[in-house]
C-alpha cells in the first residue's frame, strides 16, 4: 500500500498516535508561544520560525496557531498508529521518507502528505535552515499550560512533559475532520539568508560608545556554536561601553541583542529570560526574527538600523505576504507527485530540470 | 515650589524603543521602592484599560516593558495614549501582605553560609539573624518563572555574586547577592550565594496564577530546624501546606 494519493477524500479515522523511534537532535512541541505571563517570569517560547509554523499548519488545514513539532538540524523518525496522519513540513529543505507496507515514498517540504497507520516516517537532515516545523492535521492535542502548548524547556512544562522528545514517546494526534486533497505551497518562501538582520537601536544605545554602535552596524558577526532556543552568541569586533555592561535589570523582548562584558553580542530568541541585567544595544525587528531563528553556527550576520515605524511596516508587509502565500495553497500537482526531490537527490534528472519550468 | 497632586506619565518617565513589538517606560536608573511602586501602578493602570495592540507588560525594578502586536497597534499611537495617563496620587510603597517563608539556614541547605559569613567578617548566626530580620519587597519576578527579586537586604550583608556560578542550584535555595535576596523556584544554574532552603513552592504551571507572589507583596524568612523543614517539605509535597501570610504593619 502506498500513501493516500492526492485527491483522495476518504475520511481519516480519529485517535492516532505518533510513536517516536528516533527523536532527532531536539524535537519539541511548539505553537506561536505562551503570552500573558512574562510579568511572572514565564518565557514566551513558541516556534523559532513562526512563519514556518503558520504555513505548515495551513498546509494541513489547521488553525495557524496549532501545536506542531519543531525540529532542529534534523527531524525525527516515528511510527504512525491508529489512523492516517496528514503531515507537512515547513521552514527548511528536507527529504521525508514514508515507509508503508514495504514501499517507500519520499516527499519534500512545503506540501502535505498522508502517512497511513503502520507507516514509518523518517524526516531527514534539514538544509537551508537550522529549524523546521512538522505540522499534523488536527494539531497535537497535548494539554495546554497557561494558555499554550509550547514546550518551555527551562521551566520544564508545556508541550510533551516539558521536554524535548525521546525515543519511545507517543504523541496523540486528532484528525478531527475530512481534510480534502493534500495541499502544496506552489512558491515556497526563500530560505536564502540575505546576510542582514534589521534592528531598531536601543533600549540602551546610550550605554555604548559611538564607535561601538558604528561597528555594530557595519562589521560582520559570526554565529558561534553557542546557539540554542534561548539565544545565539555572536563573535566579531568587541563592542565598547560608556561605563560598563551591567545595567539595573529590565525587560527583554524576543530579538533583544544584549552585550555582556566581553563585548560580544548575544541575540536573544524565543526561550529568552523575561528580564536581564546586560545593556541591550538593539532589537532585531519582528519581520526578521524567523530568519534569525533559522541561522546556523558559522553564518555571518550584519545589522542594519531601521526606525520603529519602518519595522512595524515591514511586519505588516510580511503579514500580507503570509496571507498571500496561504491564498496560493492548491492541491498537489501531478508533477510534484512524481517526487522530484528524490529524483534530484539521486542526480537522475539534473540535466532536465529546466524541462519542468516550461 | 508647587507639588502637583497628580502626575502624568510623560512627566515622570521616558519611552525607549525595544524593536517593533515592545517599548520600555523607564522611570529611572536605580533600585528604589517608590520608583518600583510607580512601575507596578502604571502596569495596573494599563492592565485595567490597555490601549489597542498592547498584549502584556513586564514590570521591573525601574521600568515597565510594554509588549504590543504591531499588526494591531503602533508604538507611536500607544505611547501617545499613555503619555497623558493620570497616575493619580502617589501611594505608600509598603506591602499589603507579608509572606512568611520557613527557612533552614546553613549546612547542606545553605552551602555558602559559612564562606559568606567569613567574607563579611560576621559569625554565621549573625548573618542568619540579619537576613531573617528583614521584611522584603517583591520588586519584580523573572530570570526563572516565579523567581522574585526581594529587597533591600541589610547593607551589612552586601556581597557580590559568586565569581563562578553554580551549574545546578537546588529548588528552594534561599540566596543573596548585593542588596537582594531571593529563592530559586526551580533547579537552574545560578550565581547567588546559597544560605538556606525553604520547602515552599513558588511556581506551579498548573495553577492560575502560577506564582505565589504578586507585585508589591512583602516577604520575610523565619528560621526553622531540620525536623520542621522536613515536615513542611512533606506537607508541601502532599499539597497540604500554604505559607503563612501576615498583615503588614505600618512602616
Amino acid at each position: 500500500m502506498s500513501p493516500t494519493p492526492a485527491g483522495d477524500t476518504s475520511p481519516i479515522p480519529a485517535g492516532g498516535t505518533l510513536r517516536i523511534l528516533q527523536p532527532g537532535p531536539q524535537t519539541t512541541v511548539q505553537d506561536l508561544g505562551r503570552f500573558g505571563w512574562q510579568a511572572l517570569g514565564v518565557s514566551s517560547c513558541g516556534a523559532l520560525d513562526p512563519v514556518a509554523l503558520r504555513l505548515a499548519n495551513a498546509l494541513v488545514g489547521n488553525d495557524e496557531s496549532a501545536a506542531a513539532l519543531e525540529c532542529r538540524l534534523a527531524g525525527p523518525a516515528f511510527e504512525v498508529t491508529g489512523g492516517t496522519a496528514r503531515l507537512a513540513l515547513g521552514g527548511a529543505e528536507v527529504t521525508i521518507v514514508v515507509e508503508a507496507d514495504g514501499a517507500s515514498t519520499t516527499y519534500p517540504a512545503w506540501r502535505a502528505f498522508d502517512a497511513p497507520a503502520g507507516a514509518v516516517v523518517r524526516v531527514g537532515a534539514l538544509r537551508g535552515s537550522g529549524c523546521a516545523v512538522l505540522a499534523v492535521a488536527g494539531g497535537l492535542p497535548v494539554a495546554p499550560v497557561l494558555g499554550s502548548r509550547a514546550t518551555d524547556l527551562k521551566g520544564g512544562f508545556g508541550g510533551h512533559e516539558g521536554r524535548a522528545l525521546r525515543a519511545g514517546d507517543t504523541l496523540p494526534f486528532s484528525p478531527a475532520s475530512l481534510p480534502g486533497p493534500c495541499l502544496e505551497l506552489p512558491e515556497p518562501p526563500s530560505l536564502a539568508f540575505a546576510g542582514t538582520l534589521r534592528v531598531v537601536p536601543g533600549p540602551q544605545a546610550e550605554a555604548f560608545t559611538a564607535e561601538a554602535m558604528a561597528t555594530f552596524l557595519s562589521a560582520p558577526y559570526a554565529v558561534t556554536r553557542e546557539a540554542d532556543r534561548m539565544g545565539m552568541r555572536l563573535a566579531g569586533p568587541a563592542l565598547g561601553f560608556v561605563a560598563g555592561a551591567d545595567i539595573v535589570s529590565d525587560g527583554i523582548a524576543t530579538g533583544s541583542i544584549q552585550v555582556p562584558g566581553s563585548g560580544q553580542p548575544i541575540v536573544l530568541l524565543v526561550d529568552h529570560q523575561t528580564i536581564g541585567g546586560y545593556a541591550k544595544i538593539a532589537t532585531v525587528i519582528s519581520a526578521d526574527l524567523p530568519a534569525a531563528g533559522r541561522l546556523l553556527p558559522g553564518a555571518t550576520v550584519r545589522f542594519e538600523a531601521v526606525s520603529v515605524e519602518a519595522a512595524e511596516e515591514a511586519r505588516r508587509a510580511q503579514e500580507r505576504e503570509i496571507t498571500r502565500q496561504i491564498g496560493t495553497l492548491a492541491p498537489v500537482r501531478a508533477a510534484a507527485a512524481i517526487d522530484l526531490a528524490a529524483l534530484l537527490e539521486r542526480n537522475l534528472v539534473s540535466g532536465v530540470v529546466s524541462a519542468f519550468d516550461d | 515650589m508647587e507639588v502637583p497632586l497628580t502626575a502624568r506619565l510623560a512627566d515622570l518617565a521616558r519611552f525607549l524603543p525595544v524593536g517593533d513589538t515592545a517599548f520600555a517606560i523607564e522611570f529611572g536608573a536605580r533600585i528604589d521602592p517608590e520608583l518600583n511602586a510607580r512601575v507596578h501602578r502604571v502596569a495596573a493602570l494599563i492592565a485595567a484599560a490597555p490601549p489597542a495592540g498592547v498584549t502584556e507588560t513586564v514590570p521591573t525594578f525601574r521600568s515597565l516593558l510594554v509588549h504590543y502586536d504591531p499588526r494591531r497597534g503602533s508604538a507611536a499611537a500607544i505611547q501617545q495614549a499613555l503619555a497623558t495617563l493620570d497616575l493619580g496620587e502617589e501611594t505608600a510603597a509598603g506591602p499589603a501582605r507579608v509572606w512568611v517563608l520557613p527557612t533552614l539556614y546553613g549546612g547542606s541547605a545553605g552551602p555558602d553560609l559559612a564562606d559568606t559569613a567569613a567574607a563579611l567578617g560576621l559569625p554565621p548566626e549573625e548573618v542568619v539573624a540579619r537576613h531573617a530580620a528583614g521584611t522584603y519587597r517583591v520588586y519584580m519576578q523573572g530570570f526563572l518563572p516565579g523567581f522574585a527579586y526581594l529587597g533591600d537586604l541589610d547593607p551589612r550583608l552586601d556581597l557580590p555574586r559568586l565569581a563562578t556560578p553554580r551549574v545546578r542550584v537546588p529548588p528552594g535555595s534561599v540566596a543573596i547577592a548585593q542588596r537582594m535576596t531571593g529563592v530559586y523556584p526551580l533547579e537552574s544554574p545560578g550565581g547567588w550565594r546559597l544560605i538556606g532552603n525553604t520547602p515552599v513552592r513558588f511556581f506551579d504551571a498548573a495553577r492560575t496564577p502560577p506564582t505565589l507572589f504578586s507585585p508589591g507583596d512583602g516577604v520575610r524568612f523565619a528560621p526553622v530546624g531540620p525536623e520542621e523543614h522536613a515536615a513542611i517539605r512533606a506537607a508541601v509535597a502532599a499539597g497540604a501546606f500554604e505559607p503563612p501570610r501576615e498583615k503588614a504593619t505600618a512602616p
